[in-house]
């Protein structure tokens, strides 16, 4: 689960780790009290205006700008709230602003010149532990780092059975060429950040930039952070910083019917028993001259209710021309998913475009007999090359 | 022979008086696996399915001699009995949870490491020695006694391709379920380490999905080390990047773990690579001389 960067700043800031201070606001008006209020805090005479939505490369879109008045403040605010954001992250669509972060700006000039690092704190899923990836290039993008000059780009693992041990925190620290007071104040960074990464049951940290302000101050400037979501039942408080909008509408009605399902772009809807299966379903209909409008598990328990919830959502996608169940029957038996096909198609009516049923396992053909003699709309298939020769069929 | 699991093998069930483990533990003794007992804290004496109830692992050892254990318990305390199956001494930890929280399961990748054990798992549909033991929640019919070995990260596509294997006139050794979790106990070179070792086995079928690189590490081992054909599948070809695919580690992270990459190096490693999920079973007869 993903969270904003205002959010993600709170938390971070409550593990100690110094932040580029900011306000939330969600109306101009309350943008212009958040930049009086954030001067009086921390004495800044300039503001960030930061879009908050869930998704990188803002500035690029113009969603994040420098103002130098409040009236620039409340000028730059409505220009980007409500704006529909488009990066290099979003869909071409993009993204409708709700909420700006009114920040701190932390360039000011001083003793010494500024600089700009890259961290993340991730898993290292070929050794199965945590490692803090860190780059002297900061404020850009890290594949663009990692394909032009990879030695820049450095690792540290975590050992679980100790933790993040202090010479690891130096040693990041001197890599990043700090010295002196700028150094000190790195290893208290990486300390503060990686204990906010373990507390949290985070599944990514990504800190870009890491800013070393002219006065050796080490702050993070942006932060996205996303929670490993098997482990919200014991993280509440982050649990209740989901932010719906920020998803897709369909792929939140199908989670709350507990259907697993993601919202792609083509034209072949389908419906599936297990994420593996579904998957290569998706590619199935790929090689059959076809593009997958979705990936939907419908889980082990494909009964009447759930294949008609599930049929809802897919039939919700204008593009699709075609839909696909594939069901391979183990435990469930195939005559009852059969059954619960044929009363689903009956309930919702008629559905305007073909579907083949392909049920393979436990009474396969019994399934299939069903299908056949319901008198719907509905090609049978028991073999998967069976569906995938239907489906160029039903496309030709 | 076969692998991890077998006719001899002693099973024991975590999570026992669960309504899953009721369940499975009822198909697992219908289909003649040797469950000798289960473990519910709380509830030991007492008698489930006809088999004793221990309080913890421990006892259960102490008193049947199991050497194989099978897990439903929640995600919340999944962790923990894996890491309690450790401690007494089970040889095969077969873990079916779904959901548990990464960080549980690097504490228990680091806890097991020096323990005497294999972990299978979690978040997988578990290992079955046709005709011998089945120590996991597959329909049992679809997997026939036969020649070749099955590793794959997924349940449903597992069954898919044996029963792919069956009607193309061959049959299964040891399918092994490795999980579709990002830390797993059994990566797929060590699943394929074990088929490609067992004398039963004349093929393998490794199964993999996007994320990762268990399924490039098992490539570059199996060219190396290979002696026996390998059919290769990776689910996902048309899946897009930085979403998870129902399985909490198919995820594709960057540019090598698309199942385009994976695919392209398993096919320079010598494995015969299906493009199409339906002709698994085809490219292995086609590999093995067998005409159904």
């Amino acid at each position: 689960m993903n969270i904003h960067e205002y959010q993600a700043k709170e938390t971070l800031k409550s593990y100690g780790v110094a932040i580029q201070e900011g306000i939330v606001a969600d109306t101009p008006e309350k943008a212009v009290e958040a930049a009086k209020r954030l001067t009086e805090q921390t004495g800044t005479s300039w503001w960030v205006i930061k879009a908050q939505i869930h998704a990188g490369g803002r500035g690029k879109g113009g969603g994040v700008k420098l103002a130098k008045s409040l009236d620039e403040v409340k000028e730059i605010s409505s220009q980007i709230l409500g704006m529909q954001l488009v990066t290099p992250q979003t869909s071409k669509e993009g993204k409708k602003v709700h909420q700006v972060l009114v920040a701190q700006d932390v360039y000011y000039p001083g003793e010494s010149k500024t600089e700009e690092f890259y961290m993340s704190v991730l898993l290292n899923r070929a050794s199965g532990r945590n490692m803090i990836m860190y780059s002297t290039e900061g404020g850009m993008d890290i594949e663009e780092v990692a394909e032009k000059t990879p030695h820049l780009i450095f690792h540290e693992e975590i050992d679980p059975s100790v933790g993040l041990q202090g010479f690891q925190a130096r040693k990041i620290a001197f890599n990043l060429g700090l010295s002196g007071q700028s150094f000190k104040e790195m290893v208290k960074f990486v300390y503060a950040l990686y204990a906010a990464y373990d507390g949290i049951d985070a599944s990514l940290f990504e800190i870009n930039p890491v800013l070393k302000t002219s006065d050796d101050k080490i702050i993070a400037v942006d932060s996205k952070v996303s929670i490993d979501a098997n482990a919200l039942y014991r993280q509440k408080d982050l649990a209740a910083m989901r932010d719906v909008r920020e998803e897709d509408p369909t792929e939140v009605e199908a989670g709350e019917a507990g259907l697993n399902f993601v919202n792609l772009d083509g034209n072949v809807g389908c419906m599936v028993n297990g994420a593996g299966l579904a998957m290569a379903t998706m590619d199935i209909i790929k090689i059959s001259g076809g593009n997958p409008a979705n990936f939907l598990d419908v889980g082990g328990t494909a009964n009447a209710e759930r294949v008609e919830k599930a049929f809802r959502i897919i039939l919700k996608d204008q593009n699709v021309e075609a839909i696909l169940v594939n069901i391979f029957g183990g435990i469930v038996r195939c005559d009852r998913v059969a059954q619960g096909i044929v009363d689903a198609y009956k309930n919702i009516g008629d559905i305007p475009v073909p579907i083949i049923v392909r049920l393979q396992g436990t009474n396969a053909e019994e399934a299939k007999k069903i299908i056949d003699d319901s008198g719907l709309k509905v090609h049978s298939a028991i073999l998967l090359q069976e569906a995938a020769d239907r489906i160029k069929e039903v496309l030709a | 022979m076969s692998v991890l699991v077998n006719k001899n093998s002693k099973v024991i069930v975590q999570g026992f008086t669960g309504s899953e483990g009721t369940f499975h533990a009822g198909q697992m003794i219908e289909y003649g696996t040797n469950v000798v007992g289960g473990v519910t804290p709380n509830k030991g004496g007492q008698t489930h399915l006809d088999k004793p109830v221990f309080n913890t692992v421990a006892d259960a050892v102490k008193e049947t001699g199991a050497d194989v254990s099978i897990i439903f318990v929640p995600p919340a305390f999944a962790a923990d009995a894996i890491m309690e199956a450790a401690e007494a001494g089970i040889k095969v930890i077969i873990c079916i949870t779904e959901g548990i929280p990464t960080k549980d399961m690097i504490a228990v990748k680091n806890y097991i490491s020096d323990k005497d054990c294999r972990l299978v798992g979690p978040n997988c549909p578990g290992v079955i020695t046709p005709g011998e033991a089945k120590v996991g929640i597959m329909p049992g019919f679809v997997f026939k006694k036969g020649k070749i070995g099955i590793v794959s990260k997924s349940g449903t596509l597992t069954y898919e391709a044996a029963d792919q294997v069956v009607k193309a006139g061959m049959g299964i050794t040891t399918a092994i379920g490795i999980g579709g979790d990002p830390i797993i106990g059994t990566t797929t070179k060590e699943a394929v380490e074990l088929l490609m070792n067992d004398p039963e086995t004349e093929g393998i079928i490794m199964i993999g999905e996007i994320g990762g690189n268990m399924e490039a590490d098992a490539a570059n081992w199996i060219k190396e080390n290979g002696t026996k054909p390998v059919v290769g599948f990776i689910a996902g070809q048309t899946a897009p990047a930085g979403r998870t695919m129902g399985h909490a580690g198919a995820i594709v992270g960057g540019a090598d773990d698309t199942a385009e990459a994976k695919m392209k190096i398993m096919a320079a490693c010598g494995i015969t690579v299906a493009e199409s999920p339906a002709e698994i079973g085809a490219k292995m007869a086609g590999l093995m001389g067998v005409t159904a």
